[in-house]
This record gives C-alpha cells, sequence and structure tokens, in this order.
C-alpha cells in the first residue's frame, strides 16, 4: 500500500527526535510526581506511555493517507471540528474551573487540541484556492476571519481556554502573513493595533476573569504577591534558576514533588527538566525542538503544492507557538497561559495532536517529489 | 513566500536565542540567589528546646520539674488565607478567625515560624487537632518546655517564674541565640540562674514540602539539657515558715550562722508561679499587681521597716564597746523619760531598776533612752553598718532593699535639717528612721552569735564554702553578755521572747515591736492597718547556732505574741528534722 519511495523519504529523523522527547517527557513526569511521603507512585507516566504508543499508531495511519485527501475533506471536517466544540459547551465534562472534555467513557479528550489541525487544514485549503500571484487584500482576510475563527475562537473563549483561542489567533494570523498578505496591509494593521491597543486593552482587560487579570499582573511583576498571583512564576523561575549550569540531578528534583511548584506534570514540565538537568540539558532540549521546527520550515519550502505548503506552516506555527508560549511562561517571559509544552507535557489529547501536527509535516515531506496523483 | 519563510526562520531562531540567555541568566548567573530561596522552600530549621535545668533544695528534693506541654502553631507561609477555611481551623482549635488573623499579622516575622494560636491545649485537643492536620496547611501541634513548680505556692518569690522574652531581653546580648519562643526565668533564682539553667536549644533541619508537612529530617543537633541546680533551702522549713505566715503579711529569713546559706526565704502573701509557665494570662497578672497585699513582693529582703527592739542587740553592744555603759549600769525605769519630750517605756508602770540583761529580757525602753541620751548617733550607726545594716546584704535575687541607717550626714542629705539628740533617742530602740528587712535581721542575728562573722547570704548550693565579707570586732565579754541576755528573753518567765520556747531545741532571741502610730495599738478594736508590725530575731541552739532566724509579720501585733511563736516552729522544724536524720543514719 505504501510506496518504496515514500518509505525512501520518510523523515526518520524528526519522528526519532519527537520520540525522544516524549520519553524524556515520560521521565520528567515520573519524577515530578514521584512520591516523597506516601510511598505510591502516581500514574501519570504509565498513562502517558499509553498515549505515547497510541499516538505513533495514529501517526503512522495518518502519514499513509496523501495529505491531498485531507486537503480534499477540509471543510466537512472543519464543521464536524465546530460542531464538537458545542458539543462541549452543552455536555462536557468540567474540570479545574473549565469545560473542555468530551467523556467517551474510556477515555475524555479534548477537542479544542484536535480543531487547531481542523482548522489548520481548512485554512490552508482557502489559502492554496486564492490566485498564486494575487496578494492577500483585506476582503479575503475578513471572509476567513468569519469562516473560520470567528465561531470556534468565540466558542473556544467560552469554555474559557484562553491558551487555544490564543494560538487559533496567532496561527490564523501567522499563516495570513506568510501566505502574502499585502506590506500595505500588514502595516496599516499594525498601526491601527498599535493606535487602539489602549481601547482594545481596557475592553479586554474588563472582559478577562480575575485569574487571567491576575496572571498578567505577576507577569508583570511577579513580586506584587509571591505567595498569591506571582507564585507560579517565582516558584517556576525558583526551578530553573536552582538547577544551575549541570542541574540537580534526574529525580534529585525538589520543586515538583515537594508541592511548591503546582502543574508540575503538565504546563511547567520544562521547570521540573530544567531543575534536573540544568542549564547544559536544557539548551540540549531546546535544539531538539528547534530541530523541528526548522525541519517544519525546510519542509514547507520543499512541499510538492501550495496545500502542503501552507498545512506545514500552519502545524510548524501552532508547534512552535506552544512551544514559546509554554517555555516563555516559565522562564517568566511570558504571563501564565495554561497551554502545554508540546510532546513533553502530561495529557493524552495534547500529546496525540501533536504527533498527528507532526504525521502532517511528515506526510508533507514524503511526498515532496511525487508529482503525480 | 519562500523569502517570507525565512524571515520566520530568523525569527524563532533569534527568539530560541533570546531563551537561551534567558536560561543562562537564570541557572548559571543567578544561580545562588536561586538555590538559596529553594533551600528556603523546603529546609526547615526547627528548634528543639533544651529540657531546663532542675532546683533541688539543700536536701536534694526536686522543688521544680518539666513537663511537656503543646501549643497549636501554624506556618504563616503554609497556611490557607481562604475565609471559610480560616473560619473553619478556628472551628477546629476554638478561636475565631478573626482571632487567627490578628495572630498571623506579624510583618517582620520569619514567615516560616509557626505562631502560636492556642497555648498549653489538653491531649484532648492535641488528638482532635492530629486527626485533622491534613485538612489545615501550615497546623502543626509544637511541644514545648513546660514546667511545673512541685510545692506551688511555696518558695515561690525564691524560685521565681518562667516567662517569654520581652522585647529588652530580645535585643540584650545575654540573651541572644535564644529561640523567641522560649520561657525563660523572669523573676527569683530561675531569672538569676537563668544561663544556667537554660541549656542550649538543639536544632532539628528538616525538609518540608509545600504544605509544611516534614519529608525528611536532614539533621539533628541534639539540644543541652540546663544544669541541675541545688539550693541552700530547706523546702520543709520554708513550707513550715510559709504555713506560719498563713493569712498574714510578713516574711522568714533563715540562715546558716557559720556560712551564709539561706535556709528558708519566706514572703507572705505568695503567688502560684506555675500561672507564669506559658505566659500569664492578662488578668491573673492585673490581678497579682493590683493586690493591695502586694503578693509579687519578697517582703523577706524587699520590705523595709523599722526594727524595733530587735535593734537593741546593737545598741547594746554598741553601748558596751563604747563604754557608755558597764555590765552593772543600772538605770531607772518609772515608764517613761523626759527628753525634750516625754519618751515613753512599752510598760506604762515602768520597769523599776534595771541593768542590761534584765533591760533585754524584759525589753526595757527607758533603759536605752538612758544610753540614747549619751550615744552618738553616728558612731552607733557604725556598729550598726559593721552588721550589715542600711545595704543590701547582697543575696543573689534581684531587687533587694537596702534599708536605712541614719547618720547626721544622712539627715543633712535627705531632709536638709541638722541631727537632734531626741531622735538618737527612737533610734537606739529601733525606731525613727532606721529601717531594715528581714534578711539583714537575720544576718546581724547570725554575726552576733558567729563571733562577728558578718557572711553574704546565697542560695545556691555548689558555690563551696565562704569567706565572711567583713569581721566585726567586738569584746567577747560584751557580747557573751548580750548573748546570755538573748537566751532568756526565751527562757525567763518575765522574757518577752517566752512564746519561742522550745522543747527540742535551746533558742535565744529578741522580740521586736514597731509602732505603726501613735497611741494605744494592740487590742481586737484597732484596725489591722493600725496595728504594730511584730519582729523576732532568734538563734538555736544557743551554745553552737547552727540557724539565724527573722520573723516580721507585717501589722501583726506584738513581737512576743505574733513572731515569737512563728520562729519557735520554723526552728523546731529544722532540728526535728535534724534529729530524724540524725536517727536514720544511725539506724
Amino acid at each position: 500500500m505504501i510506496d518504496r519511495r515514500l518509505l525512501n523519504n520518510f523523515d526518520w529523523s524528526t519522528l526519532l527526535v519527537a520520540v525522544v522527547l516524549s520519553l524524556i517527557g515520560v521521565l520528567t513526569i515520573y519524577s515530578a510526581t514521584r512520591p516523597v511521603l506516601d510511598a505510591v507512585q502516581k500514574t501519570f507516566y504509565i498513562r502517558q506511555l499509553y498515549w505515547i504508543a497510541l499516538s505513533m499508531v495514529a501517526f503512522f495511519i495518518m502519514v499513509s493517507i496523501d495529505y491531498k485527501w485531507y486537503v480534499r475533506f477540509a471543510y466537512p471536517i472543519f464543521l464536524f471540528g465546530v460542531v464538537l466544540l458545542i458539543i462541549v459547551l452543552v455536555a462536557g465534562k468540567r474540570g479545574m474551573g473549565a469545560q473542555r472534555w468530551i467523556n467517551l467513557g474510556f477515555l475524555s479528550f479534548q477537542p479544542s487540541e484536535f480543531f487547531k489541525l481542523l482548522f489548520i487544514i481548512a485554512m490552508s485549503r482557502y489559502l492554496s484556492q486564492i490566485e498564486h500571484s494575487e496578494k492577500l487584500g483585506l476582503r479575503y482576510m475578513a471572509k476567513m476571519g468569519i469562516y473560520f475563527v470567528i465561531i470556534p475562537t468565540f466558542l473556544i473563549l467560552r469554555q474559557p481556554d484562553l491558551g487555544t483561542a490564543l494560538i487559533v489567533l496567532f496561527i490564523f494570523i501567522t499563516m495570513i502573513v506568510t501566505a502574502g498578505a499585502r506590506k500595505k496591509i500588514l502595516l496599516i494593521t499594525l498601526l491601527v493595533a498599535i493606535i487602539s491597543l489602549p481601547f482594545a486593552g481596557k475592553i479586554i482587560w474588563g472582559g478577562l476573569k480575575d485569574y487571567q487579570k491576575n496572571r498578567i499582573i505577576a507577569f508583570i511583576d511577579p513580586q506584587v504577591d509571591p505567595q498569591g498571583v506571582g507564585y507560579h512564576i517565582n516558584q517556576s523561575k525558583i526551578s530553573i534558576g536552582s538547577g544551575g549550569f549541570l542541574g540537580k540531578g534526574y529525580m534529585k528534583g525538589t520543586q515538583g514533588p515537594y508541592r511548591f511548584l503546582p502543574e508540575n506534570h503538565t504546563d511547567f514540565i520544562f521547570s521540573i527538566f530544567a531543575e534536573e538537568w540544568g542549564f547544559a540539558g536544557s539548551t540540549a532540549l531546546f535544539i531538539m525542538y528547534l530541530f523541528i521546527i526548522l525541519r517544519g520550515l525546510d519542509t514547507a519550502r520543499k512541499a510538492r503544492d501550495r496545500e502542503g505548503c501552507f498545512l506545514v506552516l500552519g502545524v510548524t506555527f501552532m508547534f512552535s507557538f506552544y512551544f514559546f508560549i509554554n517555555v516563555g511562561m516559565t522562564l517568566g517571559l511570558m504571563p501564565v497561559v495554561g497551554v502545554p509544552l508540546p510532546l513533553m507535557s502530561y495529557g493524552g489529547t495534547a500529546l496525540l495532536s501533536n504527533f498527528l501536527a507532526l504525521s502532517i509535516i511528515a506526510n508533507v515531506r514524503m511526498r515532496r517529489f511525487a508529482l503525480y496523483y | 513566500m519562500d523569502r517570507r519563510i525565512t524571515i520566520i526562520l530568523y525569527i524563532i531562531t533569534f527568539a530560541f536565542a533570546l531563551f537561551v540567555i534567558r536560561l543562562w541568566d537564570l541557572q548559571v548567573m543567578r544561580v545562588d540567589e536561586y538555590r538559596k530561596i529553594d533551600e528556603r522552600n523546603r529546609i526547615r530549621v526547627l528548634n528543639i528546646p533544651a529540657p531546663r535545668g532542675i532546683i533541688y533544695d539543700r536536701n536534694g528534693r526536686a522543688l521544680v520539674k518539666n513537663i511537656p506541654s503543646f501549643d497549636i502553631t501554624v506556618v504563616k507561609e503554609d497556611m490557607s488565607r481562604d475565609p471559610d477555611m480560616l473560619a473553619e481551623m478556628g472551628g477546629l482549635i476554638g478561636i475565631s478567625a478573626e482571632e487567627i488573623k490578628k495572630k498571623i499579622v506579624s510583618p517582620t516575622a520569619n514567615p516560616f515560624k509557626p505562631i502560636v494560636l492556642k497555648e498549653d491545649v489538653s491531649f484532648v485537643e492535641v488528638a482532635k487537632i492530629e486527626a485533622r492536620k491534613m485538612d489545615f496547611p501550615g497546623l502543626q501541634i509544637s511541644v514545648v518546655g513546660g514546667r511545673e513548680y512541685i510545692y506551688g505556692h511555696s518558695a515561690s518569690h525564691v524560685l521565681g517564674y518562667l516567662g517569654s522574652l520581652n522585647l529588652a531581653q530580645l535585643r540584650a546580648p545575654e540573651y541572644r541565640g535564644i529561640p523567641q519562643e522560649t520561657a525563660i526565668g523572669q523573676f527569683g533564682v530561675e531569672k538569676v540562674y537563668d544561663d544556667t539553667l537554660r541549656g542550649i536549644p538543639g536544632k532539628k533541619v528538616v525538609e518540608v514540602d509545600a504544605v509544611g508537612s516534614i519529608i525528611k529530617v536532614v539533621r539533628i543537633q541534639k539540644p543541652i539539657k540546663g544544669r541541675d541546680i541545688h539550693l541552700t533551702i530547706d523546702i520543709d522549713m520554708q513550707t513550715v515558715a510559709e504555713e506560719s505566715l498563713q493569712g498574714k503579711a510578713g516574711a522568714v529569713a533563715a540562715l546558716h550562722p557559720d556560712t551564709g546559706e539561706v535556709l528558708a526565704l519566706a514572703s507572705s502573701p505568695s503567688f502560684n508561679p506555675n500561672l507564669f509557665v506559658r505566659g500569664i494570662h492578662y488578668e491573673a497578672w492585673q490581678k497579682l499587681v493590683n493586690d493591695p497585699r502586694k503578693p509579687l513582693l519578697n517582703r523577706a529582703i524587699q520590705s523595709q521597716y523599722p526594727p524595733g527592739s530587735t535593734f537593741k542587740i546593737v545598741t547594746a553592744i554598741a553601748a558596751l564597746q563604747e563604754g557608755v555603759i558597764g555590765q552593772d549600769t543600772n538605770f531607772y525605769c518609772s515608764g517613761s523619760i523626759y527628753f525634750g519630750r516625754t519618751f515613753r517605756c512599752w510598760k506604762w508602770a515602768g520597769h523599776g531598776y534595771v541593768n542590761l540583761h534584765d533591760s533585754l529580757v524584759e525589753s526595757c525602753d527607758v533603759y536605752f533612752y538612758e544610753i540614747g541620751k549619751k550615744i552618738d548617733i553616728d558612731m552607733l550607726s557604725r556598729y550598726a553598718k559593721n552588721y550589715g545594716l542600711g545595704t543590701a546584704t547582697g543575696i543573689e535575687l534581684e531587687g533587694e532593699a537596702s534599708g536605712i541607717v541614719p547618720t547626721r550626714a544622712w539627715k543633712v542629705r535627705t531632709k536638709n535639717e541638722k541631727w537632734y539628740q531626741g531622735e538618737t533617742l527612737n533610734t537606739v530602740i529601733g525606731q525613727g528612721y532606721l529601717s531594715t528587712t528581714p534578711i539583714q535581721m537575720a544576718r546581724l542575728t547570725a554575726a552576733v552569735v558567729n563571733g562577728g562573722r558578718l557572711y553574704k547570704p546565697f542560695l545556691l548550693a555548689d558555690t563551696g564554702p565562704r569567706e565572711p565579707e567583713s569581721i566585726v570586732k567586738i569584746n567577747g565579754q560584751h557580747i557573751s553578755l548580750v548573748r546570755k541576755a538573748l537566751v532568756s528573753v526565751v527562757t525567763d518567765k518575765d522574757g518577752t521572747g517566752k512564746a519561742a520556747r522550745s522543747d527540742i531545741v535551746s533558742i535565744g532571741g529578741k522580740t521586736g515591736t514597731t509602732q505603726v502610730i501613735g497611741g494605744r495599738t494592740t487590742g481586737d478594736d484597732v484596725p489591722d492597718k493600725h496595728k504594730d508590725h511584730a519582729w523576732f530575731v532568734a538563734f538555736a541552739p544557743v551554745n553552737n547556732p547552727r540557724i539565724a532566724v527573722a520573723v516580721f509579720v507585717e501589722h501583726g501585733g506584738h513581737g512576743s505574741t505574733a513572731a515569737a511563736p512563728i520562729a519557735k516552729k520554723i526552728i523546731e522544724s529544722y532540728f526535728g528534722e535534724d534529729r530524724k536524720t540524725e536517727m536514720n543514719n544511725k539506724g
């Protein structure tokens, strides 16, 4: 079923790096959740391993399907994604102050995680249909905004899931920009954005929930209330900083297991890793992420068609945003937005969706020379 | 589009570089800072209180013991500020959320230091808290060293009490390094010998998690128990003295005449030092402070009253030594004498012809007025001072009064007036400006009967033999004359101190009655506050004295009736005990 040439072109290195990162994730989850008082090890790491196995299966299934089929059915599956988002709001499961999960009985998953992929596919289809030479005008942008962005973003914000909503917006903007938005429009938009920032800021500020406001305050000044608002950022910086150059050593970190750093196996997993592996390990980790991202950009360049190019760009942007927002947050460079670190944070749906995203890159890359249908 | 991808590639690589720089900043440039915070996060140093030294009496009986007491504390850093949680926690402990909030407001304190929410809770409360501790992060039970004063009120002025460091002490160098929650001696021996008794607290370095649960003990430095001390006090005699003073205001000081050891030092009314152990409650403290009978005053060393006729011992010795009178000098007592004004003898009918012996035995005032006419006040005062009056004895306890021995210079200095000889007539019988403390009188008595050796009284038994501070040199014949008279005071049928006569041991002594107001001062219809103060100084056994006692009863009436019987009881208890131990040793 799979062409031999396709196999020859398959990008094993990216997959290898991704699998290594996810296994590092498992090790770090193990260390972060290791018991210090009660003797029972929590089973997060085992569940994560199951999800990695499942993700591999899904990865290879998705890779074997030519991405032209995704593009062909882009709009129906996008609509399906929107329906799932509505279902979440109507019948979803609540957890940690938000309604993000759909419970299927044997497992629960977050539709918004997959929605991002569906959104990228739909955007790619739309963008690729615009005449090659044509620069993107305001009209197209407005259309795309209405078709793909406004309703889902609204639905996601209702969960509420600020992180995902922001990432959808970022993907939208970066995809349009790379697709060839006119410079003039970009400049005007930028200008309008700057001018309207204070007003928009006021409106957005008023619309934020208290905990969201606090996160922004804490980001601007973590010392405001180190035990309250700034707690996450402070503890994260303490974890990372105390790691030093070589780290405290695997299983020697204290900030996680001693519960000083909350969310230590999910959003703040990098802090735990950096505490145990230090500057050396963290830099190595960065290089692995950078490798995947650069590989994505390279694949976008080499794609056999515009659909493939946009798909890979969207996915790579998404991956990059997750990385920068998450690590930026742990480093105290960005406000606390609850987004996971791709491949490493505990969480099955996110892991699966990350591998699916990488499968799209692999998919496009291995088919870059296939000039026939 | 390729160009834009390239631009994005640059942007992403640049962002990575920024992140690496940030990592370098946190993990390499500021690693020490974060390591420190990280340690502070999880390393706590807990104080292990050092057991306090035990205080024993001269016979090795423990007067205090250490008992654990439990406090409910909370670590501010770990606790939840949620009002509902506070209310629930308050409900569990039995105090309001408001009180908790009030207690945890201390901006300067180390946020990891446990703050005491409730002191000295019962075992039942401890069990209740332990069961629900997990629900309230930061809530802990701290074990604190408590102290029990086994004999309750007994010897409370000597033993003193414990209390937390006050603000001045927190800054004082001698208390440096003492954990703030430590109860230290604040009064009496507990205070004076605090650095001996205190010991050195231990430290327990532990790793805790975010809710303050101890994960592991990193290091333990064991506390060093404070050193025990043995007092010179005989608790049995002390108890007898206190029981004798029960219901009265007064004091007893008993010394060993050959060493200066304080055998008993009682002051009534007393207080219960157990009230202070865990910090005295405000109301209880106010009650003690505002009590008109002043239970906190150690009358044995702090009350200063004219010694009355007990001072005649000094006058007699001075007069003999200076040749003002001789052994056989007689004076006629008609009940009064005129010297500028009328000076009355306590016996209105008069004593007739009396010599020195009789005048001491029957406490004839006129005989001494006659001496007073001839003796120089400065000379008399020199004797009084030589016998230790007018200066604090130097016993270890704080706040000792020095009393007053008037001289011409003193009067000019304090009253800006010259001395009148009439005032000497008051002084010779121990009235007027003269004032002494019971312990001074006990020491004076000891020095009269031990050959003039003046010892500094002391409470700490382990300090070994001491040299007398000074020696009063008096002709031995004069001393034996006075001594004989003092024996007759007790043994003669006319002796004013016959109430002190004992079947167990031979006692010598002298009564004293200090007038509070002029006129008639005895009888049941005289209000207590107008009643005379009663004194009795004594020594026993008469040939080889092993105890010297001064008894003072405020508004007790006559020394002969109010003070002498107490002295007898105390002395009997001492020798009764001695006989018992002697018998035990033989058996």
